[in-house]
């Protein structure tokens, strides 16, 4: 609050931050006022100073003007703090409207023309009106900079709207705590310029094509994990995150712990990559917790699960081993 | 012990011999002193470990990435960290310590209402202890959920939440059997003559304590066994994938959690309304105004827990009401500490430790009060809300308002519970660097709130790593502080001078029995015909 960077991020900001100086300046000097009349009498009126006090039982017209005096204070600060969020509620008509979807631990957005990204890109002033779902657990959507917060509740529906009035990258955190790698749930807000906004959002990143078929297989990949937030819980590189890297993922055979609590041995094939997809708490690689995963079957189409089929065969060894 | 000289009928409560011996003297002990005791040896062991999970979390956060633990060993600790605190030692705190021990003395009565049901309410404390933390030596580990359990998490979550839920759910008994038990003892045990307005402020303050205690407290019993229901049996109360609804778990919880802020804050209030007064030599000023402000908390305070959920998606108009009424509480916490500083007007003050600790609560309490204004303004909350902004408001109101009272009381109490006085210059000491620890560990919190960062937050980005470093080390000066306040009193109580009846000249009544007081308190119940503070 109250940095130069974020300045004019967003048109919340001078009505927020003005309120919060209003309070605080009105704080400070009572904090100041009181601790310097404190201190003043204890000095003044220190036993070896003063060795006889005076008895006061109090006094009425002081105990009404120390009611009367905050009492109209906090109602200003009352209607300040009412006022600027009544701003935030009233969503402007023309606001863009962009899906915002929370799962542990990860952020996408969804446009209007179907693409969809782990970072939000927006126009500058524009207002955007982000309709926001959680799939799992409460999350919230919190852009310091734009002084926004709204709880993603499953369930729910709710919305949060702001105009940007300044180009950059802004930081997007999870407010609510939800579990393990909530402090990961990261995400960032672009500001790019009405022109560069509409050139970019001419093209679909879900559907990159590439010439060179390994490329395309990749970028296709890497769209869909993008889009399900699945690197949020999952690395390719071999690397243990809350479940299984996908590194080698067919030619690994695991030990799965079903949910009559059996230990079974699979070789990853595609029915096992499906329902690992479709249920994920159905078998649960050993060492993993259950109930993290969500089950994506509503979700994910099928001609995406080929895509994925393509890219694992690619990046697994043709060797089987076990893990 | 010391008190040989003493002729037989005042042999002090510690001496005194009864049916059982050693340990059990004191365990099956209905004594509203021996009780009083109980729970402090018990909370104040709950509040050293409490103290030694926050500062391995403030460790971790002094440098970004991983420090000294992983994500779920941090997530584990805050939860323990919370729900020890509020539970095991603030909720229970000063009213069943020092509540316990002087409001018999103090109103003049012999003990408690009801000795037996006080001595249970202790022991279903340690039940529920005992449970609560029993998690910890579960397959699956204590729970990381936050002291708060929100839906639905704490549904999904693979680590023990239910023995903590079911441990808070008994420990509620034994809050509401303390509430009855001092309701009753205020009402029909008070000392001939004292009427409701020569009652001292602490006992009116454990008054308006204990409603709350009786009627907020079944919320929350309720709201964890529909937990317990929800995770054993399916009922969908809460959790959204069984047709329930998170955001009713967040109203029932908050109904009971925000009333527990004002029934840890106003015996608080109270120990620092007989500290003030005593050490000022001066009746205090507008006694029925500080009556009057403890009641208007006591009842304001059930109907402002919706600003706990100005983000989680209510309606607009429960928003502002509850904005509205957010301020108004702040009004009669604002005459106490008016009234509280008149009081040193002209008066005579004794610079003892109790009195440094008094003064230090006005300014702490003072900032974490200041500080929950700017949260209670709809818009700047959207802002603060679940920041550590948020943490450092209530560790300013509930470890600096609540905390602070309690070492004064101690301090102030010490000769009276111990018969000895503890070492001034120590007990000074102490204070200042806890005083100094306090400030650097939380003030740099509201700075990170303000720019952004949220709570419970195991990593960090670069951007909040200056402040961190500070709170950090502000929580090792506290953490020495700490100690050097508890070798001192540990030590003194055995070793210090023989304290007399009235070290600090006060005039409530529990200046005037022994020190430390016989089994029954008075040989004959006192007549009052002053009021509590009439230094004249």
């Amino acid at each position: 609050m109250i940095e130069e960077t974020t300045k004019n991020a967003s048109t919340f900001v001078s009505q927020v931050d003005s309120t919060f100086v209003f309070i605080f300046g009105v704080s400070l000097f009572f904090l100041f006022a009181i601790t310097i009349f404190m201190v003043y009498y204890i000095i003044r009126y220190r036993k070896s100073k003063n060795p006889v006090a005076t008895q006061i039982e109090g006094n009425n017209t002081l105990e009404v003007i120390w009611t009367v005096i905050p009492t109209i204070l906090v109602l200003i600060m009352f209607f300040y703090g009412w006022s600027g969020w009544k701003n935030q509620k009233e969503i402007p008509d023309d606001a863009m409207p962009i899906k915002a979807v929370a799962r542990m631990w990860s952020f996408s957005f969804q446009y209007e023309n179907g693409q969809i990204t782990d970072t939000l890109i927006v126009p500058i002033n524009q207002p955007i009106n982000l309709d926001l779902i959680a799939q799992d657990v409460l999350h919230s959507m919190y852009i310091p900079a734009f002084r926004v917060k709204q709880d993603m509740v499953p369930g729910r529906q709710a919305n949060i709207w702001f105009e940007s009035e300044k180009e950059g990258e802004y930081e997007i955190f999870c407010a609510e705590y939800c579990g393990l790698r909530h402090s990961y749930m990261k995400s960032v807000v672009k500001v790019i310029s009405q022109e560069a906004f509409e050139e970019w959002n001419k093209v679909d990143s879900t559907l990159l094509q590439s010439d060179n078929p390994e490329v395309a297989i990749r970028l296709a990949a890497k769209g869909i994990f993008r889009k399900y937030g699945c690197i949020a819980c999952h690395t390719s590189d071999g690397s243990k995150l809350v479940g299984p890297s996908y590194k080698n993922i067919l030619s690994r055979k695991r030990i799965v712990v079903t949910e009559d609590g059996n230990e079974v041995e699979v070789t990853p094939d595609l029915d096992y990559i499906k329902r690992s997809i479709y249920e994920p708490n159905a078998e649960v690689v050993k060492g993993y917790d259950k109930g993290l995963m969500i089950s994506y079957k509503d979700q994910i189409t099928d001609e995406e699960i080929d895509q994925l089929m393509l890219y694992f065969e690619s990046i697994s060894e043709t060797e089987t081993s076990n893990e | 012990m010391s008190q040989q000289e003493k002729t037989s009928s005042h042999v002090s409560f510690r001496d005194y011999k009864g049916k059982y011996k050693g340990l059990l003297a004191w365990i099956l002990s209905t004594d509203h002193k021996r009780v009083g005791m109980l729970y402090l040896y018990s909370i104040i062991t709950f509040f050293i470990t409490g103290v030694c999970l926050g500062i391995a979390m403030k460790l971790e956060l002094i440098a970004p990435g991983k420090t000294v633990m992983d994500p779920a060993t941090y997530n584990a600790i805050f939860t323990l960290h919370g729900v020890i605190m509020i539970f095991l030692v603030v909720v229970p705190g000063l009213p069943a310590v020092f509540g316990n021990f002087m409001l018999p003395i103090m109103i003049g009565a012999k003990d408690v209402a009801f000795p037996k049901l006080n001595l249970l309410s202790w022991w279903v404390y340690i039940f529920g202890a005992i449970i609560a933390l029993s998690s910890l030596f579960m397959a699956g580990g204590p729970p990381d959920t936050g002291w708060t359990f929100y839906a639905p998490y704490s549904f999904k979550t693979n680590t023990n939440m239910l023995p903590a839920v079911l441990g808070a759910f008994i420990l509620g008994f034994s809050s509401i059997l303390t509430g009855i038990n001092f309701i009753v003892t205020i009402h029909r045990l008070r000392a001939p003559g004292m009427t409701w307005f020569k009652m001292p402020l602490f006992p009116w303050t454990l008054y308006g304590t204990s409603w709350i205690q009786i009627l907020a407290t079944p919320i929350v019993g309720i709201t964890l066994l529909m937990i317990v229901g929800e995770r054993l049996l399916n009922i969908g109360f809460f959790d959204p994938a069984l047709g329930g609804d998170p955001i009713l778990y967040q109203h029932l919880f908050w109904i009971y959690s925000h009333p527990a802020v004002y029934i840890m804050i106003l015996p608080a209030m109270g120990a620092i309304s007989e500290i003030i007064p005593t050490f000022a030599n001066k009746s205090i000023f507008g006694y029925k105004a500080i009556v009057i402000s403890t009641l208007a908390i006591a009842f304001v305070g059930y109907f402002v827990w919706g600003h706990h959920m100005f983000t989680s998606g209510m309606s607009g108009t429960a928003l502002y009401t509850f904005s509205f009424l957010t301020f108004l509480v702040a009004i009669p916490s604002a005459i106490k500490v008016f009234n509280w500083v008149s009081t040193l007007h002209k008066a005579s003050i004794q610079l003892e430790t109790p009195f440094f600790w008094a003064a230090s609560f006005l300014f702490v309490f003072m900032i974490g009060g200041l500080s929950g204004l700017a949260l209670g303004a709809l818009s700047v909350n959207v802002h603060l809300h679940d920041t550590a902004f948020v943490v450092a408001h209530f560790h300013f109101i509930v470890f600096g308002g609540v905390g602070f009272a309690f070492m004064g009381a101690i301090h102030y109490w010490f000769p009276k519970i111990w018969g000895r006085m503890y070492n001034a210059r120590l007990a000074t000491t102490g204070w200042i660097m806890f005083f100094i620890g306090f400030n650097t560990l939380y003030l740099p919190m509201f700075f990170l709130g303000i720019s952004g960062m949220p709570r419970r937050y195991y990593d960090y980005v670069e951007r909040f790593h200056g402040p961190n470093i500070v709170s950090t080390i502000g929580s090792w000066v506290l953490f020495i502080g700490l100690f050097v306040i508890i070798f001192n009193l540990i030590r003194s109580a055995k070793k210090g001078p023989i304290a007399p009846k009235n070290p600090w000249g006060g005039k409530t009544l529990e200046w005037t029995v022994d020190s430390p007081p016989t089994l029954e308190n008075f040989e004959e119940i006192p007549v009052v015909e002053k009021g509590p503070y009439d230094y004249s």
